[in-house]
């Protein structure tokens, strides 16, 4: 019994780290596309730092919104884009954000991946379904 | 026929006197050890007038060297801080504040000072001491100007007929359908002229001005923020910040290098009526050229060759040229007379590459034109030897200004620092 026991808990921490493993495969692919992506549509105005430019456009290191579990108002930022001037962390920004809805769900789901896991960012990574379903009630 | 002689022998001995004791008042100030962490041509000094002003866009100095400094946030509700070194040790031992709008846009002309909001510009009387008369009583001489948050500071400078001119920038970046937004074309003709992307003229004794009674000075200038009078020419100069992202924008046409350093920031001699040509056009500084926007049908080969004027002088892209002064004073070495400083903000627009600007550059004049030649004048304020991202920078210089002694004043809108930079060889 114990044996089984002990087989089972193996068996148990094998399959689980395996799927962690796999799912940390999945998040690194996604980051390393977003990134790429990053670097093409997002760097000139947000920084290779992630500090945006005081007073024009937003920083996303360290910012509460990009690290906040309102996942759908990033995709929504990326989507239609921003014109409104809104607060973030206290500051305004004055330039307007493009709307970039020629990106995929799998390219805006890869770059909020990477935003969010770049830098000193820590937040979870943003999947497919995430974005289909936000983009699904954009429309 | 020998008393006249007399006298003009006396009253030149005392210009002699008076040029003296300036230049003595100017040697009794002792500059930072460390000349306030500025960079400075040989025989230049600098100190730090006051620090942690709040984020101070332009300045103006009085007659008696009171500093007057338009800020960009509120200090405890307050939008205009001034500034009073009362020892003469040339830095400022008081700060008071008032006025309780933010802006950019400042400037003393005759008994008045003059103001900026980013929708308006007020007036200000001046009592002998060059004190304001009553803080309260603002007098509003423009008002319902465009601020849309883009490009929204107003900056103003004064000719010697009873005119202000203000800046009005473009909400945008190329007049595009969609602002910034790659494969939307440009609006033609761009209806943001009409309201924005130019200087406007308006009256200094008249109240409550809008655009039915201005006058729209000149076109085409997509976001001046540095603006001046030259004096000596009787002529509006401006510096204009260049449109950005034309690599993001058309990435087949400018690569990201081309993209950093395209297109010129620019700075023209305006007479009335001048269309500079934004959004239609850019200037291209290496090819000394006039080119077709993309957004209008431009491919980076194609050039325009009539209807704009060209600027006076060309510097690399998107160093954000936010402060204009022709210097008139006598402490600097005569080739600085007449020509101009330019405060440079520092770029954004340039990454991956290296972030350029950051510094207040010196163009030499002759004869009332500019040499063709600009040079650094003072650098160090961003504290870094190449800025990569602008949050690293700890400075930046916005306004410029001339003290009564021939020094030249830089605001810094990041902490505040207002620097005084003096030639003491």
């Amino acid at each position: 019994m114990q044996r089984i026991f002990i087989v089972f808990v193996f068996v148990f921490f094998f399959v689980a780290g395996a799927s962690a493993q796999t799912n940390n495969k999945v998040v690194a692919a996604s980051i390393a596309r977003g990134k790429t992506v990053y670097l093409q549509r997002c760097m000139v105005c947000h920084q290779a730092d992630g500090g945006g430019v005081p007073k024009l456009n937003a920083p996303l290191d360290a910012s509460t919104a990009v690290n906040g579990s309102d996942i759908s108002k990033l995709i929504k930022y990326i989507v239609k884009g921003l014109n409104d001037r809104i607060e973030i962390d206290g500051e305004f920004y004055a330039n307007a954000m493009p709307a970039a809805a020629d990106l995929t769900d799998q390219q805006i789901a890869d770059v909020l991946t990477f935003i969010r896991s770049n830098w000193s960012n820590k937040a979870a990574a943003v999947t497919v379904a995430q974005v289909k379903q936000t983009r699904s009630k954009l429309k | 026929m020998k008393k006249v002689t007399q006298i003009s022998g006396l009253s030149s001995l005392f210009i002699l006197l008076l040029l003296v004791s300036t230049s003595t008042y100017a040697q009794k100030i002792k500059p930072d050890a460390d000349n306030a962490g500025l960079t400075l041509p040989a025989g230049f000094a600098a100190l730090k007038v006051a620090d942690n002003v709040g984020r101070t866009r332009h300045i103006a100095v009085n007659k008696q060297g009171a500093i007057y400094a338009k800020l960009e946030r509120l200090d405890n509700g307050k939008g205009i801080a001034v500034l009073k070194d009362t020892d003469g040790d040339g830095r400022a031992e008081t700060k008071t504040t008032f006025a309780n709008y933010i802006g950019t846009g400042i400037a003393i002309k005759g008994n008045y000072l003059y103001a900026a909001s980013n929708k308006e510009v007020f007036k200000y009387a001046l009592n002998a001491t060059g004190d304001i008369v009553d803080e309260n009583a603002a007098a509003t001489i423009v008002t319902g100007l465009v601020d849309k948050g883009q490009h929204n500071s107003k900056s103003i400078t004064l000719d010697n007929a009873g005119n202000v001119y203000v800046n009005i920038g473009a909400p945008s970046n190329a007049c595009q359908e969609k602002d910034r937004t790659k494969g939307s074309m440009g609006m033609m003709p761009c209806p943001i002229l009409d309201s924005a992307g130019g200087i406007w003229q308006f009256k200094v004794d008249q109240l409550n001005q809008t655009y039915a009674t201005g006058v729209r000075y000149a076109t085409g200038l997509r976001n001046v923020v540095g603006l001046d009078w030259n004096n000596q020419l009787n002529q509006l100069f401006v510096t204009q910040h260049g449109r950005d992202m034309l690599n993001n924008l058309y990435p087949d046409l400018y690569d990201t290098t081309v993209s950093a350093e395209l297109p010129s920031e620019t700075m023209y001699a305006i007479n009335k009526g001048d269309n500079a040509g934004w959004p239609y056009i850019y200037y291209d500084h290496f090819k000394g050229k006039k080119m077709m926007a993309p957004e209008y049908g431009g491919d980076g080969v194609k050039t325009v060759d009539d209807k704009y004027i060209n600027p006076a002088m060309a510097f690399p892209a998107h160093m954000a040229p936010n402060g204009l002064l022709f210097y008139t004073g006598n402490q600097f070495p005569a080739r600085y007379k007449n020509g101009a400083f330019i405060a440079f903000h520092g770029s954004w627009n340039r990454s991956p590459l290296p972030q350029e600007g950051y510094y207040v550059v010196f163009v030499p004049y002759e004869n009332g034109k500019p040499t063709g030649k600009w040079e650094v004048f003072a650098n160090g304020f961003s504290g870094k030897s190449v800025v990569k991202n602008p949050r690293d920078a700890q400075h930046r210089p916005c306004g410029l200004a001339e003290g009564p002694d021939g020094s030249l004043y830089v605001s810094d809108d990041v902490k505040g620092t207002i620097y005084r930079i003096m030639y003491q060889k």
